[in-house]
């Protein structure tokens, strides 16, 4: 039997627009683009040019540090556009689909890893420290998979996995031959591809958000000491790399949520990655004031209906954006239909069914810390996260090293964010110091 | 669209960048933001929802929580000054008049100067106003005495904000609480008019015609002012009951523990105060006060000293400031429990101050970085442990 880890700290906030269980079909938009910084760390060298005809699982563009690192297209087609920005900085490569899903062949017999490499599955593992594309040359103490997102409105994979239990296996028994291999399952998922995997050591969590977060489940699991290098993939890109085990080609197809309040019909949506929005978009939600996330309302980024899915996004949210929403008084009124984990609001009297529309005010200025404790209490980590974000403040390299910033990622960060009355970014605090901390160790 | 919100978008061009009134844009902002929560909206890469709590509303909350220990001074106010001058004690309109005229200018000047501060820093640094001032104004003229003169509280405001806060950056990065280090200013700036001959704890004069005036000068000591008199033989049931109502001489908003205890299951309540330290601060308090009664130091009981003097507002207000207390959660029990013990040991070992909790409580504020290092440094060494049995 898995072991039971039980989490207390943490929340879970109820969005209105929970997708159900249902999928749904969209037409083909055309056009899919390869956004590089989606693979945060990444210094991209492009290796196309437009108007190159190329195949699903061609690189489109490498790492310049590690050129084994591909980053493939997800379709077959023509390269139309290789977009850059100031100073030359690419920003994406763009493929016409052609319709075809032409795939190229991978030999599927030898090494695991060159063929991951090959293949662009590479480009997908992430590794702790530092929350960026794994590097081909580190040996792994191990490969951690979180099989949920606690998040709110996020993709639940239980429902995903269903039909593609054998890939999922297929994915974790390849990822085996690379290290040893740690899944993470919500203790109300009981799907038997996930209870009882093989080849690797099952742990049960159960706990409020961030749960799932795999930077959790390290921690109490193995947690990472200075000089030890952790890989992570997503559930769902476990069952691309089972996908290519049994067909030799590559296949991004995600199944993702489309939810959020601003949805007409949440549900399910067949999609690839890097695919144009547009057609996902077109008459399912309505978009008048509405923010698109390319992702997770807590970790997502923004987008526009003219956007594309990220990389990573197993979901898509919609919410309203809420810059004209012009609320009187908000530091007295008692704000009923509003939501706070504080105390001198009233959701707390509405219990935890409760479903609530979020809009992305931010619902006060900026602050230096006050309160003590807040990011304790929905931070499931032996860390002191308020501490940890003061010494990446002040810059104090080795104070973060001391407590323990190699654990951390941004996305670990995003429930204190959500709760933080002093209204710091702290995601994005934390992903500059991991970004410099880098730097300053390589 | 809303009248208010148009008045503010006709204002905006005025006082931005390059506008006529530039110089009044942090005391615009200051005010927009109090009528209407801010549409700014989230950042790419950050967070795209957040929580509905803001620093707004939880020093609001505080300032909520002070109104009835401010209220019950007013009062007080009002009838200590018609105890001491023979007057109508049936008259509480009366009184409570009296104490509101007697304070309300205390109030005003410690906000328009401690404000007027915070907007000026806030302009010159281009930042947004800093809501901590709300509860430091409010906190400063109840911990004074009645007749505490405007200046010497204009000065002392001016003092704590400027050197006690801005000058480490604002609400958030002070070592002090600004309240206390106004109060600390005036007593060892001001001795006689904080506590000198025992005549600053009752008004003695007419406002308006109300209140009653003193014949002759009219001493009355606080309760602890009295037991640091030689040959006291300790406090009768009647002190104790009038000073948990609160109907003792002593500062403005300190003297009712009833009303202090309503605001502190308010912020208790809402979370804003760690249960920690309140708890712990009283639990010290009480230890040392029994010690020292025991090994016969003192005649003053361990419960009374919980009720006595500023203990229990220091306590409920002051200590569990969360800029200046501990951050760590273990941490907050020792700093409650130093605080609750140092304010007793002073009272009853030094025979210059009646009362202890203010030194208490800036002496634990300098000690509280102290204490949080301890146990992040545990943290930070089972980590290094982790490494190190590798």
């Amino acid at each position: 039997m898995a072991k039971v880890i039980k989490l207390r700290k943490g929340l879970d906030v109820n969005l209105k627009g929970k997708a159900t269980k249902e999928t749904a079909t969209v037409n083909c938009p055309g056009e899919y683009a390869l956004v590089p910084d989606d693979f945060t760390g990444v210094k991209p060298k492009v290796v196309c040019k437009e108007g190159d005809v190329v195949k699903a699982g061609d690189a489109l563009f490498v790492d310049k540090l590690h050129p084994e690192v591909k980053f493939v297209s997800p379709v077959s087609g023509t390269v139309s556009l290789v977009e850059r920005g100031d100073r030359r900085k690419l920003l994406s490569i763009r493929v016409k689909a052609d319709g075809k899903q032409e795939a190229r062949e991978f030999d599927t017999k030898g090494d695991v890893k060159t063929l991951m490499l090959e293949s662009g599955l590479f480009a997908f593992l992430r590794q702790r420290p530092y929350d960026v594309v794994a590097n081909p040359e580190d040996a792994p103490k191990a490969i951690f998979v979180s099989a949920f997102n606690s998040m709110p409105l996020s993709q639940d994979f239980e429902y995903v996995l269903e039909g593609q239990e054998a890939e999922f296996q297929a994915g974790l028994s390849a990822l085996a031959k690379l290290a040893k291999v740690y899944l993470g399952v919500s203790a109300k998922q009981t799907a038997k591809a996930l209870t009882e995997a093989k080849d690797c050591e099952v742990n049960i969590f159960d706990g409020p958000a961030p749960a799932g977060n795999v930077g959790v489940q390290i921690n109490h699991v193995s947690p990472i000491n200075k000089g030890e290098v952790v890989w992570t993939l997503g559930a769902e890109e476990v069952i691309f790399l089972g996908r290519l085990m049994k067909t030799g080609k590559v296949d991004f197809t995600r199944t993702i949520a489309l939810a959020g309040s601003e949805v007409k019909a949440p549900k399910y949506y067949k999609v690839k990655v890097g695919q144009k929005l547009t057609t996902l978009l077109d008459g399912t939600i309505n978009a008048e004031g509405a923010r698109i996330i390319s992702g997770n309302v807590m970790t997502g980024l923004k987008t526009t209906a003219e956007g594309f899915l990220g990389a990573h996004a197993t979901e898509v949210n919609v919410i309203p954006e809420g810059d004209h929403a012009d609320e009187m008084l908000g530091w007295i009124m008692p704000r009923f239909n509003t939501f706070s984990t504080h105390r001198s609001y009233f959701s707390w009297l509405f219990g935890k069914k409760k479903e609530y529309v979020f809009d992305a005010r931010i619902k006060g200025g900026e602050r230096h810390m006050i309160m003590s404790g807040e990011y304790d209490k929905v931070f499931p980590m032996d860390i002191y996260a308020g501490y940890l974000v003061k010494a990446i403040i002040a810059g104090d390299i080795d104070r973060q090293e001391a407590l323990g910033i190699y654990e951390v990622a941004p996305e670990d960060f995003a429930i204190a964010e959500f709760v933080d009355s002093s209204k710091l970014e702290l995601q994005r605090i934390v992903r500059e110091g991991l970004d410099i901390l880098r730097k300053e160790n390589a | 669209m809303n009248p208010i919100k148009k008045l503010f978008d006709n204002i905006h061009p005025y006082v931005e960048e390059g506008g006529k009134f530039h110089a009044f844009r942090s005391l615009v902002d200051g005010f927009e933001t109090f009528a209407f929560v801010p549409n700014t909206t989230s950042r790419v890469g950050s967070v795209n929802i957040h929580d509905a709590i803001d620093s707004k509303r939880i020093m609001s909350f505080v300032v909520i929580a002070l109104l009835p220990a401010l209220l019950f001074g007013m009062f007080n106010v009002g009838y200590q000054n018609a105890l001491a001058c023979g007057g109508d004690m049936t008259d509480y309109v009366g009184m409570f008049l009296y104490g509101l005229l007697a304070v309300l200018p205390k109030i005003i000047v410690s906000y328009v100067v401690g404000l007027g501060i915070e907007f000026v820093v806030a302009q010159w640094k281009n930042e947004e106003i800093q809501e901590g001032y709300l509860v430091s104004g409010i906190i400063i003229p109840m911990i004074v005495p009645v007749t505490c003169p405007l200046w010497m509280l204009a000065v002392a405001v001016a003092f704590s904000v400027i050197l006690a806060k801005e000058i480490f950056g604002g609400t958030g990065m002070n070592i002090f609480n600004p309240a206390l280090i106004a109060r600390a200013f005036l007593f060892f700036s001001y001795p006689t008019a904080m506590t000198g001959d025992a005549t600053v704890w009752v008004a003695q004069d007419t406002i308006f015609g109300l209140g009653y005036k003193a014949t002759d000068a009219y001493t009355a000591a606080t309760p602890l002012g009295e037991a640091a008199v030689a040959g006291f033989q300790g406090f009768t049931p009647e002190t104790i009951q009038d000073a948990v109502i609160g109907l003792v001489p002593g500062c403005i908003g300190e003297t009712s523990v009833i009303a202090i205890a309503l605001g502190g299951l308010l912020l208790l309540y809402t979370g804003i105060a760690s249960w920690k330290i309140m708890l712990s601060v009283f639990v010290g308090g009480a230890a040392t006060g029994y010690l020292m009664q025991a090994l016969g130091l003192t005649e003053i009981q361990w419960y009374e000293q919980l009720v006595l003097g500023g203990f229990a507002f220091g306590a409920v207000f002051m200590a569990t400031d969360p800029v200046t207390s501990c951050r760590t959660e273990c941490g907050k029990y020792v700093y409650g429990l130093l605080i609750g013990f140092i304010a007793v040991l002073v009272r009853v070992l030094n025979p210059g101050y009646p009362e202890g909790m203010m030194l208490a409580i800036l002496l634990l504020n300098l000690f509280a970085s102290l204490i949080d290092y301890c146990f992040v440094q545990s943290n930070i060494n089972m980590r290094a442990k982790r490494v190190s049995k590798k």
